[in-house]
């Protein structure tokens, strides 16, 4: 196997990022990459669904009185912010503008966390609407009338559906959060770019590294997009099937 | 028990009640007819605060449901509503749907009681005689317990027992607006506002729904009807009024109604729908 993989140029480069892989230990940086994607698209995508919970039901609160009215000017605002401009700008200017500027220190992994957090709670938000809007009002009405608050009706009636419909959509969002950590390394986290990076710097070679990091990102989308269709299954499950327990 | 006003509701520029008075009275049975756009779901909407009035009040038991102060949420416990569309939780089984209502109000209660008993005791630091405590209210358990035995009481009386933990989904039509019935009488409500509860079903169904709305009539609940069902109307109810052009333009028990109505425009609208 070696000697075949000595014999031509790329093969070549495959035992070079071998040997700094395993032997020189270039896969615990890779393992600590991996699990900080993890970490900030995960936890990212918590943060925006109740950030983008809370903005999707500021936006669809009847208007009559002012301090929905003012909410709602401010989430226009907040999502519009966030939507407008790219997350690594929303990080650098959060880790080397507003943070000193409010004399903070935090470490850069949770300043990820939280910017992730705030950047999806926009997008989940606009999803959310939709998939409020998604739901028969009656609903809504129903729950009114058996004496519930607006909160209450949204939060046990209105959004277990929504978010049921919405499932395939924040499946994506979370998608497209593992793929934006790449812009983490821009505050000094170490993700999966920062690993595959310092591989590649130790060998001269860049081949290989990039091209098992496009296969580990790959490899975590096909596993969430399955992920997602289970849990699609499931839930569809819930409305046809005759009993829950 | 329901008092209407001066009732007025536009939506910008269309008058859809146009200065509605009217009294309900406890254990009536007021059935509403009239043709198509005339009002009528405007008036229910408006009866329990799903539609804000554009002018006008309407008094529940004396209490103004236009008036801030009145929690509305409260309001609404004492006024059950049926819908054409039936309106069933989809995402909670049929046992969830009665229990929702009866459970989150019991918390409500719980917490509210907490937080007033909260002020007693501060203010009771700084008094001689000590304000006595309000009582703290069923538990989570308490509640829970209570609400399914009623709910499943409820259940066995429409003989849909079997179907407690079954999504509505699953369900015929007639089943989901009988559902739908008990789970307004889950709050005990002291009148029920039906808005043309039969006008979604399949005519097999229909039967059933109504024979349900009558049992409840026959119990003495207080209730309005919005419907199509001259017959059921002359059977049930005690009194029957006629929309039109969002005013009422008569209003007589059955009989009268029925054999005798003066407004020409009813007489009209008779013609067309008994032949
Ligand atoms: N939310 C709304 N916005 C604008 N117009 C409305 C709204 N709700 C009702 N209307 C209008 O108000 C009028 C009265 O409606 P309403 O539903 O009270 O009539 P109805 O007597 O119940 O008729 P139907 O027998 O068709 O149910 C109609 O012309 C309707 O189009
Ligand atoms: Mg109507």
């Amino acid at each position: 196997m070696n000697e075949l993989l000595q014999s031509f140029e790329f093969g070549r480069y495959i035992l070079k990022f071998h040997k700094v892989f395993v032997d020189y230990g270039g896969y615990k940086s890779v393992l600590l990459g991996l699990r900080n994607t993890v970490i900030i698209a995960v936890l990212g995508l918590l943060i925006g669904i109740v950030i983008g919970t809370l903005i999707a039901t500021v936006r669809v609160v009847p208007k009559y009185r002012l301090l929905p009215r003012i909410l709602n000017g401010f989430a226009s605002f907040y999502v519009g912010f966030f939507r407008g401009t790219p997350m690594v700008v929303q990080l650098l200017l959060f880790y080397y503008v507003f943070m000193p500027l409010a004399g903070l220190h935090y470490p850069a992994l949770t300043v990820c966390v939280v910017v992730f957090g705030m950047n999806s709670g926009a997008y989940v938000s606009e999803i959310m609407r939709g998939g409020i809007g998604s739901v028969d009002p009656g609903q809504m009405e129903a729950g009114r009338a058996v004496g519930l608050s607006f909160g209450k009706s949204m939060l046990r009636i209105v959004i277990p559906q929504a978010v049921k419909n919405i499932l395939p959509t924040l499946g994506n969002e979370f998608i497209t959060l593992i793929k934006e950590t790449s812009v983490a390394s821009f505050v000094g986290t170490m993700d999966l770019y920062v690993a595959f990076n310092y591989i590649g710097t130790n060998n001269y070679e860049f081949m290989v590294p990039y091209l098992v990091m496009a296969l580990i990102y790959i490899v975590l989308v096909l596993m969430i997009s399955a992920l997602v269709r289970l849990m699609e299954r499931r839930l569809a499950r819930s409305d046809r099937n005759q009993t829950t327990h | 028990m329901i008092e209407i006003k001066r009732l007025t509701k536009k939506y910008g520029e269309l008058l859809v009640l146009d200065e509605v008075t009217e009294t309900i009275e406890d254990g009536e049975k007021v059935v509403v007819i009239g043709p198509s756009g005339s009002g009528k779901s405007t008036l229910l909407r408006c009866i329990n605060c799903m539609e804000d009035p554009t002018s006008g009040s309407i008094y529940f038991e004396g209490e103004d449901l236009a008036d801030m102060r009145v929690n509305i949420n409260h309001a609404r416990r004492h006024i059950g509503m049926v819908f054409q569309q039936f309106n069933l939780f989809n995402n909670m089984t049929v046992l969830q749907n009665i229990m929702l209502a009866p459970v989150t109000v019991a918390a409500e209660d719980r917490r509210a009681a907490a937080r007033k008993n909260f002020v007693i005791r501060i203010k009771n630091l700084f008094r001689k005689e000590k304000l006595p405590l309000l009582p703290k209210g069923k538990t989570n358990a308490e509640a829970k317990a209570e609400a399914q035995k009623r709910a499943l009481e409820l259940l066995e009386r429409i003989g849909l027992q079997d179907k407690a933990n079954v999504y509505p989904s699953t369900l015929s039509g007639g089943q989901k607006q009988r559902i739908a019935i008990v789970r307004a009488l889950a709050m005990n409500p002291k009148v029920m506002l039906f808005d043309e509860p039969t006008s979604a079903l399949d005519p097999e169904m229909v039967g059933e729904v109504l024979d349900l709305i009558k049992r409840l009539a026959d119990m003495g609940m207080t209730m309005v009807i919005v419907t199509h069902e001259m017959g059921f109307a002359r059977e049930v109810g005690t009194r029957i009024l006629f929309m039109d052009g969002g005013k009422i333009r008569e209003s007589a028990p059955p009989e009268e109604f029925f054999n005798h109505p003066k407004n020409p425009r009813l007489k009209e609208f008779l013609s067309k729908v008994i032949s």
